[in-house]
Order: C-alpha cells, then sequence, then structure tokens
C-alpha cells in the first residue's frame, strides 16, 4: 500500500469517510437523553449532548443548525436518525433542510411528541439505526489519495512547548497535507490576536487578508459589546503555570500549527469546506466547540497540541492529542497519542517526527482508534453569541 | 547538552527546557549556531522564560521574534520573565502592516 493513501469509505456526496458511524442527532436539549438511550442500543451509533436548539437568538441558533447540519453531513457518518422533541425552535423540516443542503446521505426522522413518548420514540428510532447500521456493515474500506483528507488543528491547555514542539510539528504535518492536495484548517480566532498580522501575510489575496483581520476585529468586538476583554480568560491559569505569560506569547506559539503554506481562504464557524489546502475557520478559542466547528465543515481527523495534557474527543472524528511536553507525555499517558518532545531535546529530529505523526495520522485514518476514541469521550460544545432567551 | 533554548536572534528572552537552579548557567544556541550562556539570577521552572540582557521598563519582550507583552519594570539579565514584571500590550498590527 502506498504511503499516500488511507483506507476510507465513499459517500455519495463524494467525500470520503474515515470513520462509518451512525448519527442519532439530538435537534435540541430536549431530545437529547432519547437519544442517548438510541445510541447506546446500537452498534456502530454515535450521539452527543446538545444542549441548544431552543430558546436561541437567531445567531445562535443558525450556528445549532449549522453544526447539526455539519454533523450529519461529516464524511465519517453513513447516515443520521434526527430525533426532535417536536416543539423545539430547531423544527424536524428546518433540520432536514439544513442537512440537505449539504449532503444526500440517508436519513430517518423521529419526533417524539409524535411517536407518542420516549419510548416509542426509542422503538422507532433504534429501529431505523439498526437498519443503517446494518447497511452500513456492509461497506468496505476502499483505498484514497491523501488529497481527500481534511484535517482540523486545534491546541488546548498551551504551555510553551506547544510554540516549541508540537505545534511547529503539526505545522509541518499540515504542509505535507497540503502538498499532498489535502486541506488543513488553522482555528480559534482567539488565538490569532497578537499574531493576525504574521497570518495576513500568508494570504492568498487582499479579500483573504482582510478576512483575517476581520474575524480578529469581530471577536474582539462582539466581547466588548457585553463589556467583556478577551485576556480576562486568556492565558488561562494552566497557560500561566506552565510559563505562558502574554495571549500574544500564546497565539505567537499557536499559529505555528498552522504550517507556511499560503492561506487560501477565511470560513466562518461550521461552514462547509470546499477549498483545497491551507484555510481558517472561524472558531471560539474554546477546544470542544472548536474542534465540533471543524468537525462540522468536514474534518475526518482533528490534530490536537496540548502542553498540560487534555481528554478531549468527539463522536463523530478521532481526535488525536500530541504533546511537546516530556513530562505532560508521562503523567497524562492516558490521554494522549504522540510524544513530540524529541522537537526540543533532540535538535534535527523534526523531519522524522513529521513521518511518524503521519503514519500514526494514515493508522487512524485506516481504523485504529485514538486514545479518546478508545476511552470513549463523545462531549462536544457549541459556540455561543449569548445567553438563552 | 543545552539547557534552554533562544528562538529568533532577535529574541531578549529564552525558555528553560530544565529546571535551571539561580546561579546555574543557561546554555543556549542561536538559529545561526552560535553558542551562548548566561547565569540565571533566581530558579527558572521548566519552559519558563529568563532574559538574556537587560530590558528597561517598557521595552518589549520579544520571542519568536515578534512582540509579546513590555516590561513592567526593568529586568536583569538571567531574571524571571514572566506576569510579575510583563504587561500585555494590544498593538494595532493592521495598521502596522500596511504602513
Amino acid at each position: 500500500m502506498s504511503k499516500q493513501t488511507f483506507l476510507g469509505f465513499a459517500r455519495p456526496d463524494g467525500r470520503v469517510g474515515i470513520r462509518n458511524h451512525i448519527l442519532i442527532l439530538p435537534a435540541s436539549i430536549c431530545a437529547s437523553d432519547t437519544a442517548s438511550l438510541v445510541a447506546r442500543q446500537v452498534q456502530g451509533a454515535v450521539t452527543f449532548h446538545n444542549q441548544n436548539g431552543c430558546s436561541q437568538v437567531g445567531a445562535d441558533q443558525q450556528w445549532t443548525m449549522d453544526i447539526m447540519a455539519g454533523f450529519a453531513a461529516n464524511p465519517n457518518i453513513y447516515g443520521t436518525v434526527i430525533i426532535s422533541l417536536g416543539c423545539e425552535n430547531c423544527q424536524m423540516d428546518l433540520v432536514t433542510e439544513a442537512i440537505q443542503k449539504r449532503t444526500n446521505k440517508p436519513f430517518r426522522q423521529v419526533v417524539i411528541q409524535q411517536a407518542g413518548g420516549t419510548l416509542k420514540a426509542v422503538e422507532q428510532a433504534v429501529r431505523y439505526a439498526s437498519e443503517l447500521a446494518e447497511a452500513a456493515s456492509m461497506q468496505q474500506r476502499q483505498p484514497f489519495p491523501v488529497s481527500e483528507l481534511i484535517i482540523g488543528t486545534e491546541c488546548g491547555g498551551s504551555d510553551p512547548t506547544s510554540g516549541l514542539a508540537a505545534n511547529p510539528l503539526v505545522g509541518c504535518l499540515s504542509d505535507l497535507i497540503v502538498d499532498l492536495g489535502g486541506t488543513s484548517i488553522l482555528s480559534e480566532t482567539t488565538e490569532f490576536i497578537g499574531a493576525e498580522h504574521i497570518l495576513a501575510r500568508r494570504a492568498v489575496n487582499e479579500t483573504v487578508r482582510s478576512r483575517i483581520f476581520e474575524i480578529v476585529h469581530r471577536y474582539e468586538e462582539a466581547l466588548h459589546m457585553v463589556g467583556e476583554e478577551v485576556r480576562h480568560g486568556n492565558p488561562s491559569p494552566g497557560n500561566m503555570a506552565g510559563g505562558i505569560t502574554t495571549l500574544e506569547e500564546k497565539s505567537l506559539g499557536c499559529i505555528h500549527k498552522g504550517g507556511h503554506r499560503p492561506i487560501v481562504a477565511v470560513y466562518d464557524y461550521a461552514q462547509q469546506l470546499h477549498d483545497k489546502g491551507l484555510v481558517i475557520m472561524d472558531t471560539p478559542g474554546n477546544d470542544p466547540s472548536s474542534v465540533a466547528g471543524m468537525i462540522a465543515g468536514g474534518a475526518q481527523i482533528v490534530l490536537f497540541t496540548t502542553g498540560r495534557g487534555t481528554p478531549t474527543g468527539n463522536p463523530i472524528a478521532p481526535v488525536l492529542k500530541i504533546t511537546g511536553n516530556k513530562l505532560t507525555f508521562e503523567t497524562m499517558r492516558d490521554n494522549l497519542d504522540f510524544d513530540a518532545s524529541p522537537v526540543i531535546y533532540q535538535p534535527g529530529s523534526m523531519p522524522k517526527l513529521t513521518d511518524e505523526l503521519f503514519e500514526l495520522v494514515l493508522q487512524t485514518a485506516n481504523g485504529k482508534l485514538s486514545r479518546a476514541e478508545a476511552l470513549g469521550f463523545i462531549e462536544i460544545a457549541i459556540a455561543r453569541v449569548c445567553n438563552y432567551v | 547538552m543545552d539547557n534552554a533554548v533562544i528562538i529568533e536572534a532577535k529574541d531578549n528572552v529564552a525558555v528553560a527546557i530544565e529546571p535551571i537552579p539561580a546561579g546555574v548557567r543557561a546554555s543556549f544556541c542561536y538559529p545561526d549556531g552560535k553558542q551562548r550562556a548566561v547565569n540565571v539570577c533566581e530558579d527558572i521552572a521548566i519552559y519558563h522564560k529568563f532574559a538574556v540582557c537587560d530590558i528597561p521598563c517598557g521595552s518589549k519582550i520579544i520571542k519568536y521574534g515578534e512582540h509579546i507583552g513590555e516590561a513592567s519594570r526593568d529586568i536583569l539579565t538571567g531574571e524571571h520573565v514572566h506576569v510579575h514584571n510583563v504587561a500585555s500590550v494590544r498593538e494595532n498590527l493592521e495598521k502596522e502592516e500596511s504602513l
């Protein structure tokens, strides 16, 4: 098998998945517990706790819809069972329409209030989900070029080793994926602050350049409107204990994971990607919501760098945790997938480590479980503008 | 084996990659291969920063070749550089970039 292919699942919309899950999609918080019951009953089914879907302002509802549609359309999903309560703002027809704008993959619908309560809804949904799971189980993996891969990049629980080792390593991997025709997403707008001029230099054109400054200004403005400052939570206590002093220092370390290639596009939160190459997505620094945004955009795998060590996973895509901190790699071994500390302690080791990390990405694409998958971690978050109404 | 790293030639801080006790020499290598050492004047925790030259109050702290903040008081060579002596400053980078 050539080094530049992976074994994936073809989707009817032309995309390629690296997992073959059935998504049990709760359209609102009121359907989340029911969705959990269904997912527990069907092999290969995944779900998450949707805290939103109702009583939200328009912008927040839109983000919730974008995440739901993006998750259903993510190529790691074979098909979706949408479960709604019935009276929520994210109505079944709206959710279905949003999904159909992104993909033609199979879906089924269950409305709890129409089915006649939780138990009847569970019965209906388990039947649908098990039919989809049976069909999915017939599908074989086939070889695809790396150009079909979309990797999301994220950092969380950063310390100075993130900027010295793990982020530069992920940057080299990002370059490699882009050079092979694939797509890499740089995320976390809060962590561009103080480094936006460096990213802007790499924009392919004036539109992309001004969009980079625009998303940073927009973010700061949104916080100012509620009398807050991005620096109030950044750097976090853990960042500072680890040795990061200012948000600017954190940002300059953070952007290394975007490598060195030109930035070809800037996407709003959870929008479906259609460009190849290095792109930016406007996501918050909050890890689970940023990861969710990129996966809704179509990322099949996320490379997550950490200095302090974090457990973050996702129900839809493997999240590989990479640290450059040799102490953290020992103490948080159960949560971490890759040790990048030789970047610091063995000068000249970057090319070898890039190869090793690429190999791990291909193995993971081929089906190897990430640590977060093996532990069954499925918690997600959806970015928010303001309080519930 | 070096016990610290410096990222860019114009940086005025380096990062300890081992715990460095007060009075011990911190050695690091510049990107052009030039080796240098300074005595740290207080304990530097692993992955924390120290000054590689005197940094007067109000001047920029430089790491990755970029500004990461300003000295909020005079910092001497070998001193720990962190939240107690650095202030975060928001610069207008779009304006700076278009000059």
